[in-house]
């Protein structure tokens, strides 16, 4: 019943072999050279956030506002940013029914989902926040497959329009790391958990993330708004 | 005892693959090598935990348990044992079941497929068929 001990040698060797390998493989994995990154420890001090709450989009007198809480390397928020928001900008946003705010959710796993989110703020300081979020969203699949994101953040910083001396200072002072790190705590709190998520009047918005949807629920808030006396 | 080795030898692999998706999930490496977005979309959905906890961890466990209980099966002291067989299947069963779980999650929920849980599942799936095939090979228990 039991193996020969030259049979279970054998084995052991092969066992041996492919831990070995194992390791080795995993070990290199772990010791590739991070690029350049904004941290996460950070301690958040008021002037971080300073009465910062996202970056809005539409009009203070729409009556329906939705934040959303979202990663830019993840691919479901991708997906939501190019092909849904587009329509949604145009048909609630651009029509003065809806207030959009987005707010940065990077999560742990992804390597440049900090260092994009910190590209888009060093955008809003010169007041291109949405053109440089949408470079960075239709890029994704480039820069995230990439070996230095950030030196794609800044080639499409420079095709938006940016002043590159003020944006390098920006982003090698990891100006705004508190503040997306205070954005990703207020998530939290808020129930976020998985990306994008929305919270529409403080809710978690349960529903399907297509722009249908979208309108239909910004439709009946609108309603419920004007009914209300 | 061939079964057994075999076992032991797949239940390693699905020890790697699933510390390595578990290294991606605490942040430890990049992207993923995947190919396309889907592992991603796998692996960052609030379908990757299970009640409460990483199924990547899950998977380390899981793979580390069946790792062990098929070494112990080869000593030579437990060699003409039913239960090391027995437990083995018993585990991998469970293993079956999650993975079943977890598919119908990317096909039907996610709609999308990620490569390292297809390799996954047919490591689990090797190791169900290679205890089995243990099981049938180990003595019966004496009558009474």
């Amino acid at each position: 019943m039991a193996a020969s001990p030259v049979g279970m040698k054998r084995f052991y060797a092969i066992l041996g072999a492919v831990a070995v390998v194992g390791i080795g493989l995993l070990g290199y994995q772990l010791s590739k050279p991070a690029t350049v990154s904004i941290p996460a420890n950070v301690i958040i001090q008021p002037s971080d956030t300073a009465g910062f709450r996202g970056y809005l989009k539409g009009a203070d007198s729409a009556p329906v506002e939705i934040t959303e809480y979202a990663d830019y390397q993840c691919p479901f928020c991708q997906t939501f940013a190019t092909l849904q928001m587009p329509t949604i900008d145009e048909r609630l946003i651009q029509t003065g029914r809806l207030r959009w705010r987005y707010r940065d959710f990077p999560l742990q796993q992804h390597q440049y989902a900090r260092v994009a989110a910190h590209s888009a703020a060093c955008a809003d300081e010169q007041g291109k926040f949405w053109l440089q979020h949408e470079r960075i969203y239709e890029g994704q699949s480039e820069w995230a497959a990439s070996r230095d994101g950030a030196d794609i953040f800044r080639r499409d910083a420079k095709e938006v329009g940016l002043d590159l001396a003020k944006y390098d200072a920006c982003m090698s002072a990891g100006r705004y790391a508190g503040r997306i790190q205070a954005s990703y705590d207020e998530g939290v709190r808020a129930g976020v958990s998985s990306t994008p998520t929305l919270l529409v009047g403080g809710r978690l918005y349960q529903g399907r993330f297509d722009s249908d949807a979208i309108t239909r629920l910004v439709d009946s808030l609108a309603q419920r708004a004007a009914s209300t006396p | 005892m061939i079964y057994r080795m075999g076992a032991a030898l797949v239940s390693l692999l699905g020890l790697f693959l699933s510390a390595y998706l578990y290294l991606y999930k605490i942040g430890r490496i990049g992207a993923l090598a995947c190919g396309n977005g889907a592992c991603e979309t796998v692996q960052t959905s609030e379908w990757s935990r299970f009640a409460g906890v990483e199924v990547a961890l899950i998977g380390v466990v899981g793979y580390g348990l069946l790792f062990t209980v098929a070494l112990l099966a080869l000593q030579p002291a437990l060699a003409g044992s039913r239960w090391p067989a027995t437990m083995l299947t018993g585990l991998a069963a469970g293993g079956v079941l999650f993975t079943v779980y977890l598919t119908y999650v990317e096909l039907f929920v996610l709609r999308a497929i990620c490569r390292w849980c297809v390799g996954s599942a047919a490591i689990i799936l090797s190791i169900f068929m290679l205890a089995l095939l243990a099981q049938r090979r180990a003595p019966r228990q004496p009558a009474g």
